[in-house]
Order: structure tokens, then sequence, then C-alpha cells
């Protein structure tokens, strides 16, 4: 499957791809909301890391939608069901060039971000850290999502209704690192992001190759 | 049901070219045979040197589709959407041989935004024969192909039976090549 994930990588950095555009948006929101908020500091330091984290999610679930369904449509994804490899090995290989063309670079974009938050010094290792940590569970998760809504036109209509009740926890421990790294408190938030994305990543290909598996027969 | 009581054998060297109106379940027959669609009875069996398989995905290991889609992404050149297709599935690339073959060869490093439909359609040929499998399910193979075009899948299906293969084509138009012929029946 490293045929496919080497593909899904060209495709998402090509002209006209998914990576650009994510972090775009999440740049601009990023810009956005403290010239919204207004200049008082202690607030814009105490929220970047929840509008960070929500903007990262934000920004993931725009390419997620067309994930498998671009793939379904022209017909590449019957294709891939008729190659060797297992669909799981290429839902797996699918969720890591995503993650790889947006989580990645929206967690090495967000300290630059932190910036316009005025966030203090020690908040900077909790943001970077439990983005890396998490926005694997975002494509994770995100691809189940893509995977079951594959055949609905529209679908990025549906696909957040899924998708975002699954991915809070995930926003709410991130958030609640960064804010536990300012106060000072023992951080078992980021430990705890760390086992969702695991558990997500692990179990992930599986839902979303036997959701395939469903559109692909009917 | 589209259809029922349906029973048919395609021997190897030759081709079967299945016939009838729209709606009369050819594209469904086709991707039950590819085993991406589950017949709601009956059995389908593939015969091969290593014994009988029946089960769908190992039918699918077997099969090179040709649907009535290009899959072809219109940011990758014909080149990379070849090499793609060899690495996944796990063949020798020989794109410029290939791209030649179809008439393609100048077209080679052109994104496939800017080909034809009948040139998308002969990048698919060429993408069928990289696959080498021994079965080749075609749907409407000849649509959007050019006279001459519609001569070199001929040609590609003559070869490809000479070898030993079978091809199960549905299509409206008469494929002008020697092959048995199953009607479906009208919806």
């Amino acid at each position: 499957m490293n045929a496919l994930f080497a593909r899904d990588m060209r495709l998402a950095t090509r002209a006209g791809g998914s990576a650009l555009l994510a972090l775009a948006f999440f740049a601009g929101v990023a810009t956005l909301v403290p010239l919204g908020v207004g200049a008082d500091l202690r607030l814009l330091a105490r929220i970047a890391g929840g509008v960070l984290w929500v903007a990262a999610v934000l920004a993931a679930l725009l390419s997620l939608d067309r994930l498998f369904q671009a793939d379904y449509e022209d017909g590449s994804l019957d294709l891939v069901a008729l190659a060797p490899g297992s669909l799981e090995a290429a839902a797996f290989a699918k969720i890591a060039a995503h993650w790889l063309t947006t989580g990645l670079p929206l967690t090495l974009l967000s300290p630059l971000l932190g910036l316009l938050f005025d966030l203090p010094e020690r908040g900077y290792p909790a943001l970077a850290v439990s983005l890396l940590l998490g926005t694997p569970a975002v494509s994770a998760i995100g691809a189940v999502g893509a995977a079951l809504t594959l055949s609905i036109r529209r679908g990025g209509l549906i696909l957040p209704l899924i998708v975002l009740p699954l991915l809070a926890p995930i926003v709410i421990f991130g958030a609640g690192a960064v804010l536990a790294a300012l106060d000072g408190s023992a951080n078992g938030a980021l430990w705890l992001v760390a086992a969702f994305s695991m558990v997500a990543v692990l179990l992930s290909p599986f839902a979303a190759a036997a959701c395939v598996r469903l559109h692909l027969g009917s | 049901m589209v259809f029922r009581g349906l029973s048919l054998r395609a021997e190897s060297g030759r081709a079967l070219s299945l016939e009838g109106p729209n709606g009369a379940g050819k594209s469904s027959l086709l991707r039950m045979l590819a085993g991406l669609l589950a017949p709601a009875a009956g059995d389908i069996s593939f015969e091969t040197a290593r014994g009988a398989v029946g089960e769908a995905e190992e039918r699918g290991r077997l099969v090179g589709l040709l649907a009535h889609q290009d899959a072809v992404k219109p940011q990758l050149t014909p080149r990379e959407t070849l090499d793609f297709h060899a690495r996944l599935y796990g063949v020798a690339a020989c794109a410029p041989v290939l791209l030649e073959r179809v008439g393609l060869k100048r077209q080679a490093e052109l994104p496939c935004q800017y080909l034809s439909a009948g040139q998308k359609r002969r990048l698919a040929l060429a993408r069928l024969v990289l696959s080498a499998r021994p079965l080749w399910l075609l749907d409407e193979p000849l649509a959007a192909l050019d006279a001459q075009g519609k001569d070199l899948l001929r040609a590609m299906i003559a070869t490809h039976c000479a070898a030993g293969g079978i091809v199960v084509a549905a299509t409206h138009d008469p494929l002008g090549v020697d092959c048995a012929r199953l009607a479906l029946g009208a919806a």
C-alpha cells in the first residue's frame, strides 16, 4: 500500500491539493480570532489552546469528506479493492497520507500562530505536543466518517455530524493540556490525548475498510 | 432482483460478450464476477491451475477491471498513473512501452486533465494490460474510443485471449471480435 500512500501524498501537495487549503484555513481562523476578541492579552493566552485546537479539527475536516469519495466517484476505489493488498492497509495508507499532509503541517505552524495569542513560553511545548499526538486521531476518526458517507452527495454536510461528537474528547483534552501547562499543574491530559489517538489509529482502518466494502457492494 | 436463473461459463482463450438493453444488469454481473458485489443467491467460481477460487476477495485478485469510469486522476500524468498502478498491483512498470502502444506517447508527461475522453479511455486500456490479470471484465469498452482506438481494443482482446486469458465484455454495440454471446433479458 506504499503506492497508495505515495499517490495520496502527491495529490494532496499538487496544485489544487488539500494540504495548502487546510493550512490556509487554519492560519486564517487563528489570525481572525485575536482580531475579533480584541487586545485582552490575558484572555487571548487562556483561549489560545482551545481556538487552535478547534481550528485544527475544522481545517482537517475540510479535506476529509473527499478522502474516499473522490476515489469512489472516479472508479479508483474499485481498482484498489481488486489490488493485492487488503482494504484495511489501504485505509491506513490514506489516513497516514492525510495526517502527513494536514495534521503535521498544522502542528508545525501552530507555535507561530500561538504568538498571535501572546501565549506564554511554557504553553508552547504543550500546544505542539498535544497537536502532534492528537491530530492522527482526527485523520483516523475522520476517515471512518468519510468512508461511511462516501456515496452520499454533499456528504460533507453529514460528515461533521458523525465525526465531531467523536472528536470532542480529543479537543477537550488537547486544549486542556495547554491550559494545564499555563497553570503549571500536572499534565495528565497529554497522556489521555496520546491514548485516545493510539486507539483511534489502531481501530479506524478496520472500521473504514468495513464501510468501504459496504458501499462497493451496493 | 435484476436477474435470476442465470448461468454462464467462460473458457480460457475465449471472449464472451454480454448484451442487453440498459438496466438489464450487465454492469452488476461484471461487478459480481469481480467479487465487488455479492449475488443474492448462487455461486461464482473460477477454475485455476491451483484449484477452484470461489471467495470474493480472492476472485478479485484474478480480475482486471475496465469500468465505465476511467479512474484517471486529473492531477497526475499518464506515466504517473501507470507507475502508481504498477506499484499498487505489484507488477513490473513498463509505462513507456504501453503508452506508445495505446498512442499516448506524446502525452506521457501531460496532466490527465488535458486528455480527451477517448485518450483517458486509452490510458485505462494501458492500465488494464499492465495489471496482467487473467480475467478481463470490460464495461462498455468501446465507449469514447475512435475507430483506431476500437481496432486497438480488438487487437488487445485478441492478444489476451491468444495468451490464454478470458475476456467478458458488457456492450451495446457488437464487439467486433470472434466471441460467444450472452443476451441478458429485457428489463
